[in-house]
């Protein structure tokens, strides 16, 4: 009897523990996401790399538009910007911009140098493309250092950000983003390009991993967009 | 030999039949920009369908410098037919006339004559282009604006930066120019063997179709053959639109992926226009001119 009372005692502290923990977390989450409702739109200016083998792109001068909840529009000089699809436009605060999700602890890790507890969200709309995010929370800042999501649509993406004079408002100075990068290939009627190109240049584009990396330089933090930005 | 080059360009440019190149030119262009005027968005969309599913592209990317892009890829195929029209005629068309024979009474030398004849063939073929250039460059650039350049390869994507395309533009037509020469060598070099134009024009045109053939098919025994024909190199103009990256990807401005490619090709046909010239001076110069 007194050993079914044990294991009884050990399930029961074991399940009020798991629950303590996800309240820890979602605690964490709500105060992560507190932080980053101050911020209501936002202009920044920055540079962007575009890091995929198949793409070769310059450099450029970017200017990123923001406004609550999921506004997003990256304007480069030149006029032409290439983006993977879904992905970059997602920022930490539109992932966190509602409460409909389920928070689930999943440890703490080292990133960086920086002390982070892992968290995973499930969104509890069925409809929702995102299937899960993992992000890594930096407690001590209140700032989100990596999010991993995978999606219906888009497959899975990686977001690494770093933080310098913003953090307070939880925007990073850098962002990498990382994404798997499907086959491209175009019919050559398409192109015009009927000449063969050699098998060093074909093995260097079967890299499958790709990178977009923005610098910010500096923010004007809610000063007020107009919508038509984003139309445009 | 300048008054020799004077006559006949002159005689060149009194042909209505030297108009039809610029008239074919002129309205193949204009349709071609009024069809993107008005449906280009659509085009820009079937062409870059793939690319699409997995980015997103935002910007005027049907700007002029993309336009004349497609331009030229679509008329540099068949602008050698029209320099067949008159460097095909330069002396078959005296024979026709009867004044082949006449010319070669006067106290000139058969070099000066036959290099003549081909430098005015050169400078209607280099006239042609100019034309070319400014309808498919300048007017696409005053139609559709400017910005940076994408353009789609067969498996990779360049995005080329609207202050580094201007010069590169001028090098392909420089190229151009080049490849063109060597059609109307070709077609001067047949003008020996008749003495009626259509043989010569027709002979230029087939010729430059089964190499354009041989150039294109990707079969084994003809790619022993392919880097020796001239159609070969006509389309290398279009290197100088690669562009060289860095160990991330990123564009380095102002280079050219392959210019090792650009080179070759400038060689070969140097030595086509060399062969097709040195073998007309043979063949004029022994020549037993008889109408």
């Amino acid at each position: 009897m007194n050993r079914v009372i044990k294991i009884f005692s050990v399930v029961i502290s074991l399940f009020f523990t798991t629950i303590i923990h996800a309240q820890d977390v979602a605690a964490l989450v709500q105060k992560v996401k507190v932080k980053l409702d101050v911020v209501k739109d936002y202009v920044a200016d920055g540079t962007m790399k575009t890091d995929v083998s198949f793409i070769k792109a310059p450099v450029g001068q970017v200017k990123i538009y923001y406004k609550k909840p999921n506004q997003f529009k990256l304007k480069r000089d030149g006029g032409i910007s290439i983006l993977p699809k879904g992905g970059v436009t997602v920022n930490m605060s539109s992932i966190v911009s509602t409460n409909d999700f389920d928070v689930i602890p999943a440890g703490e890790e080292m990133l960086n140098g920086i002390k982070t507890k892992k968290v995973k969200l499930l969104p509890r709309n069925e409809n929702s493309d995102v299937v899960i995010t993992t992000m890594y929370i930096d407690e001590a800042n209140l700032v989100i250092c990596k999010a991993i999501t995978t999606t219906k649509e888009n497959g899975t993406y990686e977001i690494e950000m770093s933080y310098g004079k913003y953090s307070n408002y939880g925007l990073p100075d850098k962002v990498v983003f990382g994404f798997n990068t499907k086959d491209y290939k175009m019919p050559k009627g398409v192109t015009l390009e009927f000449d063969d190109e050699d098998k060093a240049t074909r093995d260097k584009m079967k890299n499958k991993k790709g990178k977009v990396e923005i610098i910010y330089k500096n923010y004007s933090i809610n000063k007020g967009i107009d919508d038509a930005i984003f139309k445009k | 030999m300048w008054t020799l080059l004077q006559i006949e360009l002159y005689k060149i440019f009194r042909r209505p039949r030297t108009y039809i190149a610029f008239a074919a030119i002129t309205s193949l262009i204009a349709i071609v920009q009024l069809g993107l005027k008005v449906d280009g968005k659509e085009y820009a969309d079937f062409v870059m369908a793939d690319f699409k599913n997995s980015f997103s592209i935002d910007g005027n990317t049907l700007n002029g410098y993309f336009v004349c892009y497609i331009l030229l890829q679509l008329l540099l195929v068949h602008v050698p037919l029209l320099i067949a029209l008159i460097a095909a005629d330069m002396i078959s068309g005296e024979a026709n006339g009867g004044t082949l024979r006449f010319l070669l009474t006067k106290p000139v030398s058969r070099f000066n004559f036959i290099m003549a004849k081909f430098l005015a063939a050169t400078i209607y073929t280099i006239a042609l282009l100019i034309w070319l250039a400014i309808l498919a460059l300048f007017v696409s650039m005053f139609i559709f604006g400017t910005g940076d350049m994408l353009l789609l390869k067969n498996s990779y994507v360049v995005q080329l930066q609207q202050d580094d395309i201007f010069w590169r533009y001028f090098g392909a037509f420089g190229f151009a120019a080049l490849a063109m020469t060597t059609v109307a060598a070709l077609g001067f070099f047949l003008s020996q063997f008749a003495e009626n134009s259509i043989g010569p024009i027709v002979a230029t045109m087939s010729v430059i179709i089964f190499f354009t053939i041989l150039s294109t098919m990707s079969i084994p025994l003809f790619n022993l053959v392919k880097p020796y024909l001239f159609t070969t190199h006509m389309v290398s103009w279009k290197e100088f639109f690669d562009i060289k990256v860095d160990e991330n990807n990123a564009t380095i401005k102002g280079t050219i992926e392959h210019p090792e490619r650009i080179v070759r090709s400038v060689t070969i046909l140097a030595v086509h226009i060399f062969l097709f010239v040195g073998a007309s001076l043979y063949v004029f110069k022994k020549k037993d001119v008889l109408s």
